[in-house]
């Protein structure tokens, strides 16, 4: 193992050298064609004068809609970038036999698979997961906006920064190689003396000012802006998912960023928070990081729940079966989520007792999560099942989800987990909840709610063929990974000696390209759908038949949402609607109060960016002069006191009218 | 008005489910080589057994669920007008409390089993069986081995027979082993699938592992977290033979004279980063290396983590002791420093080791065992009197240590601090 200097720094450039340019042919290629692209992009983007259509529409704009879809798209790129790093890591361990090293050498194979882990649930997962809430919510609620809208277009932007930095690594110096969760002693300043963890411990807590505010913003908006009749037992049921996650997320972020910060004292002002030396404790980071880490995966999973039970509702033309044992089940899983961190590290060496409560804690949770389960399994029950693209992704995720359940309920036994912790049978396991759950989630969401988002439906035909390729891809990709952790496979692993392991690999790697095909098979979906965007045209703006408010207004929403805001009077209100034969209100509008768009989020984000940058680099000028840049913009910002405007009542009574003759030609 | 093509292929799902299912059972269960289901090691087939166990009681409730999945996606397809439909039908106190209750009887199960399997299981615990039919007994001296993990590599010391491997553990069967586990740098976890459960192994604290291997086999271990660029060739070769065989083994390594001695200095050498290290077996073992290597203070004239604990039991230094961080330091840059003072010993250094020694023996390991012992009698964990579990030392041992007589003090706190190291709480 060659062992690099980068113990170079200037005044001006701080650790900024030649040597952080890439190195690897790889990571070179791969710079010249992003490097090409990214310049094809912005020329296209100039060429067609999209600048200003893009800075005022989407970039500054505080909408809970474009925000919501800007947060899908920075999901799906990002998911491009991470899923990149699972195919590198495939094809190194299908072929690493035999005394072939591979074609990664560890430098770069260690940055990758800490780089997937990090991108997918930092910047994949959480995106798709925000992004969904923040478009939902309040068209669910019957709300005009979130509670904060600025805060709103702000918190996307802080994630985006996260990202950036996660992006910039891959170019400019290293990313982490400690894992996804950093541990230390690895993670110090020690045994991790470049810049990998420092971009790490920045993307992180840049992007976690945004997901923390963004938490606090969905809560503010579904206690204090649901319609008026909309108790919190008449809550549609992902709003409540959405605000189980939204206090989980308040609760267990600032964790991560407390735990992020003695790491950074510890790596930049020597301190020992985490050191093997003076009193240093490493055994407490990992107790602290699991202690966001735990809450986090359900902040991934519980708003997928909520988009299942939607979709099984809906598809199955029926009301949600048992609608509060579904909101305690959600409750439940919300406060167990907090008493179950230690089952991530039983071979820590605590004693039988407390490695038995925290097991025992952890199986507990099943409980509520069966009952879910079988909620949606009755809510099928007698129904009228529709098997649209949602629902097959909910009836795909059923099966998937339960099998990932088990394996982590057998994962939860700690005799069990001796012997299973930390092998291929865990990465499985997880990525069975995380792919089968959380990520069919996602499909059956967009699936579910582009036509609302967009005014069309997605194309049907290329929808299919990504689940096809999908859902059995997944299974071969992951499947032979239980096997291996059978046969005592540990993760991370670069070379293996074993050679009969290979063939394993080799279907797992088959499984990955299915899924690649799956991916490249959703992405021409998009493309049909919107190339033949008139033929899948929804007018009514509720194409599925739908039970919850959101789908009562026009697709797309008009800027307001609501004309009026809508009184409520059951759990499905729209459904109630309907059924109720409520005339849609024509006449006697009024102006409405909205708020204003800024570029303040995007500046604030981007002098942040610049600030983790300069502290990532030891440039410190440069992190002075942002980090007052930071503070001075905020407070200048205050001064903004054009915050709010009202839409015209003519631009209302048009809107409307347009709704008006769109309906009649729809219903016609 | 849904276009026939539209409709489910739930079909192929419930086949596709059923092929999975199939293959992974066949997979897992017909024990090629799933080590972890087929173990030569007792403990690692109880291990084992239970994984298979907790298996089979959870799919009581999982197959149910996914059978019910298939079915009623199937009978309630929106094609099927024969199937009911009952649109309001949202509740059913009698399925609520089918809903809640199966679960949660299938967990009380599991809950039980976990709670004594995690207990009689604790790597703690001597074990009390060699394999199902024969206890051990109770005159057996369990096989200690001191397991320390460098960077990127495994060094096993055989404290009764004086000898130290790197890279090669050598184990009789039928006798009860104990390890005693650490690491130099960064955490590391000790796993050899075919004896035990794994457990880290963490710098300055000591993990224990009790097993035993109940038949010869030639096996491999390794290091179960990932712990830095060499982490893919930090494997040893273990090899389970009989106990004639092993003090045969013992002897030849004794007796290899020309054979490389592991002192300090060999040991300060090892402990550099390097991979693929060949096996290397060492004829004597400085009695005390490995103590010091828990208690962190392998290089001369580095202070143990002991008499930092001591110092700071008595309320430190106070100003004066600034200048002793250079001998605590020991993560990578530190020891440099270390070294550096060390080589040309200034005034202030050789002062600050002088008070240093004269406040406080080093006496590195002389912690107490917390071992836990496997009990002769299982029915407080079956349920016949649920005595506490004997586990940590309790707290009033420990202040009785620290109030003891002037003459014995410093060894004294020297335990009560060392035992807070030991990863066992």
């Amino acid at each position: 193992m060659e062992v690099v200097d980068h113990s170079h720094w200037s005044p001006i450039l701080g650790r900024l050298w030649w040597d952080a340019m890439p190195q690897e042919p790889i990571v070179l290629a791969t710079f010249v064609v992003v490097a090409l692209g990214g310049a094809a992009l912005v020329a296209g983007l100039t060429y067609f004068k999209l600048w200003g259509y893009l800075w005022k529409e989407w970039f500054t704009s505080v909408d809970h809609k474009k925000i919501g879809i800007m947060y899908m798209i920075l999901g799906l790129v990002m998911f491009l970038r991470g899923f990149a790093d699972a195919v590198m890591m495939r094809i190194q361990q299908s072929i690493a036999f035999n005394g072939n090293e591979g074609y990664l050498n560890a430098h770069h194979y260690d940055q990758i698979f800490t780089a997937h882990g990090v991108i997918m649930i930092f910047f994949v997962a959480m995106p798709f997961v925000t992004g969904l809430m923040n478009y939902i919510v309040p068209l669910q609620i019957g709300a005009r906006d979130v509670s904060f809208p600025f805060l709103n277009n702000f918190s996307f932007w802080m994630t985006t920064a996260g990202a950036v930095l996660v992006m910039a690594s891959l170019f400019i110096g290293e990313f982490a190689q400690t894992g996804w969760l950093a541990y230390p002693p690895l993670s110090n300043l020690a045994y991790s003396p470049w810049v990998g963890v420092d971009y790490y411990i920045w993307a992180l807590q840049i992007a976690g000012v945004g997901t923390l505010l963004s938490g606090v913003n969905l809560i503010a908006t579904i206690v204090k802006m649901r319609a008026p009749g909309m108790t919190m037992m008449r809550m549609p049921i992902f709003t409540w998912t959405a605000l189980c996650t939204n206090i989980l997320i308040v609760a267990a972020f600032p964790v991560l960023t407390a735990v992020m910060t003695m790491l950074t004292v510890d790596r930049y002002l020597g301190f020992n928070f985490f050191t093997n030396d003076f009193g240093g404790s490493p055994m407490m980071y990992v107790n602290l990081i699991w202690i966001w880490g735990h809450p986090e995966v359900y902040i991934l999973i519980l708003p997928l729940f909520g988009v299942f039970s939607e979709v099984t509702s809906t598809f199955s033309g029926k009301r949600l079966f048992g609608y509060s044992s579904m909101v305690y089940a959600t409750l439940v899983i919300t406060i167990l989520s907090y008493l179950v961190w230690l089952h991530h590290f039983f071979t820590m060496g605590s004693g039988a007792s407390v490695n038995s409560f925290f097991g025992i804690t952890t199986m507990v949770i099943s409980i509520p999560t069966g009952a879910k389960l079988f909620n949606w399994l009755f809510t099928m029950y007698r129904g009228r099942i529709r098997f649209e693209l949602p629902m097959m992704w909910t009836v795909a995720f059923m099966l998937t989800f339960t099998i990932g359940g088990m394996t982590g309920v057998l994962l939860a036994v700690p005799p069990a987990d001796f012997v299973l912790h930390n092998s291929l049978f865990l990465i499985a396991h997880f990525h069975n909840v995380i792919i089968g759950g959380v990520l069919f989630g996602i499909f059956a969401a967009i699936n579910f709610w582009w036509p609302k988002a967009f005014g069309f439906k997605l194309n049907e035909f290329w929808g299919k063929v990504s689940f096809w390729l999908w859902v059995p891809g997944f299974w071969f990709a992951f499947m032979p990974l239980y096997i291996l952790g059978l046969m005592g496979v540990t993760r991370r692993m670069r070379t293996f000696d074993d050679p009969s392991l290979q063939i394993f690999f080799i279907i797992a790697a088959f499984g990955a390209l299915m899924i690649a095909g799956g991916i490249g098979a959703m992405l021409v979906q998009f493309a049909v759908s919107i190339w033949k965007r008139e033929e899948l045209k929804d007018e009514t703006g509720d194409p599925w038949n739908g039970r919850t408010l959101e789908w009562s207004t026009s697709s797309p929403p008009p800027e307001y949402n609501f004309a009026f805001t809508p009184i409520v009077h059951d759990i499905d209100a729209w459904e109630d609607m309907k059924r109720c034969g409520v005339e849609r209100p024509t006449a006697g509008f009024r102006p409405i109060h909205m708020p204003k768009g800024t570029g303040s989020g995007l500046i604030l984000a981007g002098l942040s960016t610049v600030l983790g940058f300069a502290m990532i680099w030891y440039i410190w000028w440069l992190a002075a002069v942002s980090f007052l840049g930071v503070i001075g913009f905020a407070i200048f910002h205050t001064f903004n006191y054009k915050r709010d405007y009202h839409i015209p009542v003519e631009t209302v009574e048009q809107t409307e009218a347009e709704r008006t003759r769109q309906l009649a030609a729809a219903g016609a | 008005m849904r276009p026939p093509e539209s409709r489910p292929k739930p079909r192929h799902l419930t086949a596709l489910a059923r092929a999975l299912a199939a293959l992974s059972m066949t997979g897992a269960l017909s024990a090629c080589n799933t080590v972890v289901l087929n173990p030569a090691g007792d403990v690692a087939r109880q291990q084992g057994d239970l994984v298979v166990i907790s298996t089979l009681l959870m799919l009581l409730i999982i197959v149910p669920v996914m059978a019910a999945t298939v079915i009623f996606a199937w009978r309630y397809r929106a094609s099927n007008k024969e199937a009911t439909y009952e649109p309001d039908w949202d509740h059913s106190t009698q399925l609520e409390l089918l809903i809640w209750t199966a679960p949660l009887l299938i967990i009380i199960c599991l809950g039980a089993l976990t709670w004594v399997t995690t207990h009689l299981l604790d790597p703690y615990r001597t074990i009390g069986r060699i394999d199902a039919n024969t206890p051990v007994a109770a005159n057996a001296k369990p096989l200690e081995v001191e397991v320390v993990a460098l960077d990127w590599k495994w060094l096993f010391i055989y404290p009764e027979q004086g000898v130290a491997t790197v890279n090669e553990l050598v184990v009789p069967t039928g006798r009860p082993l104990q390890f005693k586990i650490t690491s130099s740098s960064v955490m590391n976890s000790f796993y050899v699938p075919a004896m035990a459960g794994q457990i880290y192994a963490m710098p300055g604290m000591e993990t224990r592992l009790h097993a035993v291997v109940n038949k010869p086999i030639e096996t491999v271990g390794f290091s179960a977290n990932y712990s830095g660029a060499g982490f893919s060739n930090m494997r040893f070769a273990t090899h389970a033979v009989t106990e004639a065989d092993f003090a045969k083994w013992a002897a030849g390594v004794k007796a290899n004279k020309t054979g490389p001695a592991l002192d300090r200095a060999t040991y300060l050498e090892l402990e550099k980063p390097s991979e693929k290290v060949p096996v290397i077996r060492f004829a004597t073992v400085a009695p005390d290396l490995y103590d010091a290597i828990v208690d962190m203070c392998v290089e001369p004239g580095k202070m143990c983590m002991s008499e930092m604990m001591a110092l700071d039991a008595r309320g430190g230094l106070g100003k004066a002791g600034i200048r002793n961080v250079e001998m605590l330091a020991y993560d990578k840059h530190g020891r440099e420093a270390v070294a550096k003072a060390n080589a040309t010993p200034n005034a202030a250094v050789q002062r600050e080791l002088a008070w240093v020694r004269a406040l406080c023996r080093q006496m590195p390991g002389s912690a107490p065992d917390n071992t836990v012992k496997a009990p002769a009698n299982l029915r407080s964990l079956t349920g016949a009197g649920m005595a506490a579990p004997q586990s940590l030392p309790l707290f009033g041992k420990d202040e009785q240590a620290l109030a003891q007589p002037k003459a014995e003090s410093p060894v004294a706190v020297n335990d009560a601090a060392h035992s807070s190291q030991i990863s066992r709480n």
